[in-house]
């Protein structure tokens, strides 16, 4: 294929991409809203609300404080939003192959959506606000603690694939290839579940949802990191938040369900790129149902010393023994 | 050890912040989570009620008195009412003694219910705000039925009340109790048995018993600290001097009184059961009979322009002892003198207390813990408008003022 298709290939899925996760970030939002509701017997917003919410708040006027450091103040929200769509570049959506194939693994994806709670860091610092600045200590604290389980799930499959192929182990498209639950005994599907387990533990944290929404704390600390973001810039964090949610779900859904419904059904061809991207998202959108709608109705806030202390000691501890599962059954 | 470096900063919070349902100003200065100190600076929600009631009658001011507070209308109105009865020596009949205090155990399941919502709010649980609320449609729908108004009831006249319990209200009444006697115990299940609720009350936010008494402590909040202080038990009024009230300590649940806000928690659900108790207890005693002893306005109005003296009204608020003072002089059309103390009034200094080793998370649910009225609470800012500054009384200045009154009074 000619370099100049290539290119326009890229930039072609690119823009796709990043339309296709803000829409179904938002739309997604506006379901998990209409959960939400009818789990605690309201009625709850529309499930186009998001999209309304966004338009209104990019007509509103984008106030910065006057003690605000105004260039990073302005800046970090677009931070915030491109690193949460670029992920989505890395993510293989059914069959298809990621847009940014070969350019980068699951570590470049660590590493973005870190960039994305950093931006929302140093937003909430050049504020110039007390409330804010709670809420980036505890951004800061809350990032530091649920890293190292994170960061240990993925090792762990990656070390796993690596004794199975000798293709790229941290890249995402051999974690789809190589679904581990056929590959592991039952000692290593227990490993894989404690695993997932700890996982779904790490998300709320990672996507400042109840109830590890510490930063932004509205009883607490008036929104904290956004208390001063108005118009244009909270538009684009809301945004952000609402990418980022799917971004979590969908890196949950491709390192333990890969699964893909084409071959069950025995279709193929172009129908059944069709029918895994769409069984892609209802997966998705069935991870964010249970790992965020469901958890953030269902408890209370947590304090930030207890966040800490639990990512430290027993979630760490959980993916440890995970790891260690692991490793008895392919010894075994 | 290293040198202690002080890296403290100050948070404001209020007078509007959303932790707040009404405007109180706290400072807190704290370092890093950790608070290390407090201040609270309440005048900034003052209506001067007490002038305005010194300029009307005592009938006009029944229907101020219960504009005092939005939650716990009838409890100002009782108290006022009572204040004047007393001093007018105005005679009451049984029934409505009995149907002042049915109102009243109404008033505070919904007050109590409110409040359990709004500390759910407060540590992020909105699950158990929409369930309490929905909890308390319930009592809110009978009390439009019983007295015909959802807040404010308007039920309270010298000499009886306004509103008869008929059958049919009667038999709302008795559904409200099966109601209540039916979601008890998923109420106490889902609000002091769920993990995530305990791991945040359970030992913070504590008053002790000693510091309660020295505050002077009110209500549930006296009692969450096993301060054993209950009106309708000490000093039985209205309906409660036939009915058995025994003040509920948090023991009573849990087996032990810490005094932290989980007990605040017990005590408040706990006396919406026994307010279920005693409104069947009342129902089942109630006697037939008048419900006012004077229903002529006209001439109620002759009485109080006759009579002279001073009256105390008294009556356990949801949030604790309401007083009311009233003076009457006679040939005064109006109120002589009127003077109110709410029960925030004297819960309002547990918070430097119970701050102590909390965390800035713990701010929202400590302040909720007292249910806070500031409403009713708040008294006059003095501000020189030359100079805009504000001059606050503080603990001295009131004892030097009072011995200057004293000592003016006896050279007279």
């Amino acid at each position: 294929m000619n370099v100049a298709l290539l290119i326009v290939v890229k930039v072609l899925g690119v823009i796709g991409v990043a339309f296709l996760s803000v829409f179904v970030g938002l739309l997604y939002k506006g379901i998990d809203r209409k959960l939400a509701a009818h789990m605690q017997g309201r009625v709850g917003p529309p499930i186009l609300q998001p999209f309304w919410d966004v338009g209104k708040l990019l007509q509103k006027e984008n106030i910065v404080p006057d003690n605000a450091v105004v260039w990073l103040f302005n800046t970090v929200p677009f931070f915030a939003l491109i690193s949460t769509i670029t992920i989505m570049m890395y993510i293989p959506m059914g069959g298809l192959p990621p847009v940014l194939f070969g350019s980068g693994d699951v570590i470049v994806i660590v590493y973005l959506l870190t960039i994305a709670g950093i931006s929302m860091v140093i937003g909430g610092s050049s504020s110039g606000s007390p409330y804010a600045a709670v809420g980036a200590q505890r951004e800061m604290v809350t990032m530091i603690s649920y890293e190292l389980p994170l960061v240990m799930v993925v090792i762990s499959l990656a070390w796993r694939i690596s004794k199975l192929t000798n293709l790229p182990a941290f890249s995402l498209l051999t974690f789809t290839q190589y679904p581990l639950w056929s590959y592991t005994g039952i000692l290593g599907g227990l490993g894989l579940l404690i695993l997932l387990i700890v996982l779904l533990m790490v998300t709320p944290a990672e996507l400042s949802k109840l109830p590890m929404d510490l930063p932004e704390a509205e009883t607490e600390i008036a929104g904290g990191l956004l208390v001063e973001y108005s118009g244009r810039n909270l538009a684009l964090f809301y945004i952000a938040d609402a990418v980022k949610v799917v971004v979590m779900s969908s890196l949950i859904v491709v390192l333990f369900f890969p699964y893909e419904i084409s071959g069950v059904l025995g279709i193929s061809g172009g129908v059944a790129y069709v029918l895994d991207f769409l069984f892609f998202w209802v997966k998705v959108l069935g991870i964010m149902i249970l790992d965020v709608t469901s958890i953030r109705v269902a408890a209370a806030r947590f304090k930030i010393n207890q966040v800490a202390t639990a990512y430290w000691m027993p979630v760490f501890f959980l993916s440890l023994v995970g790891l260690g599962l692991l490793a008895v059954d392919m010894a075994l | 050890m290293a040198e202690h470096i002080n890296v403290s900063y100050n948070v404001p919070v209020g007078p509007i912040h959303p932790a707040l349902k009404e405007p109180v100003n706290l400072t807190f200065e704290v370092e890093g989570e950790r608070i290390v100190d407090v201040k609270v600076k309440p005048g900034w929600n003052h209506r001067g009620i007490e002038f305005m009631g010194m300029e009307r009658n005592p009938i006009q001011v029944i229907h101020l008195a219960e504009r005092i507070c939005g939650i716990c209308s009838f409890v100002h109105a009782i108290s006022f009412v009572q204040a004047v009865e007393e001093a007018a020596g105005i005679p009451v009949p049984e029934r409505a003694l009995y149907i002042r205090a049915i109102v009243g155990e109404m008033e505070r399941i919904h007050s109590h219910l409110l409040w359990a919502g709004v500390a759910a709010h407060e540590l992020g649980f909105d699950t158990l705000l929409h369930y309490s609320w929905q909890l308390r449609e319930k009592v809110m729908d009978v009390l439009e039925i019983v007295t015909g108004n959802r807040v404010n009831y308007g039920m309270m006249v010298f000499g009886g009340v306004r509103r008869d319990i008929t059958p049919e209200r009667e038999k709302a009444l008795f559904d409200m109790i099966n109601y209540y006697r039916r979601n008890s115990d998923r109420l106490k299940e889902l609000f002091l048995e769920d993990p995530t609720v305990k791991l945040r009350t359970r030992g913070y936010g504590i008053l002790t018993y000693d510091e309660a008494l020295k505050l002077c402590a009110v209500g549930p909040t006296a009692r969450a600290s096993g301060l054993a202080i209950d009106v309708r038990h000490d000093e039985p009024y209205a309906g409660y001097k036939y009915l058995n009230v025994e003040p509920i300590l948090p023991d009573a649940y849990t087996g032990e009184v810490i005094g932290d806000l989980y007990d605040r928690f017990v005590v408040r659900l706990l006396e919406v059961d026994q307010s279920v108790d005693i409104i069947e207890e009342a129902l089942e005693k109630i006697p037939e009979g008048e419900i006012t002893s004077e229903p002529k306005l006209p001439k109620l109005m002759v009485t109080l322009k006759k009579a002279e003296g001073d009256g105390f009204g008294r009556h356990e608020a949801p949030r604790g002892e309401v007083v009311h003072f009233v003076r009457l002089k006679a040939g005064k059309d109006n109120l002589d003198s009127w003077k109110v103390r709410a029960s925030t009034y004297g819960n309002l200094m547990t918070w430097p207390p119970m701050f102590k080793d909390t965390q800035i998370a713990d701010i929202p649910i400590v302040v909720a813990s007292i249910d806070p009225c500031i409403g009713c609470m708040d008294r006059v800012t003095v501000v020189n408008r030359r100079t805009k500054t504000e001059n606050v009384l503080v603990y001295d200045d009131l004892h030097r003022l009072s011995v200057e009154k004293t000592r003016r009074l006896q050279r007279k």
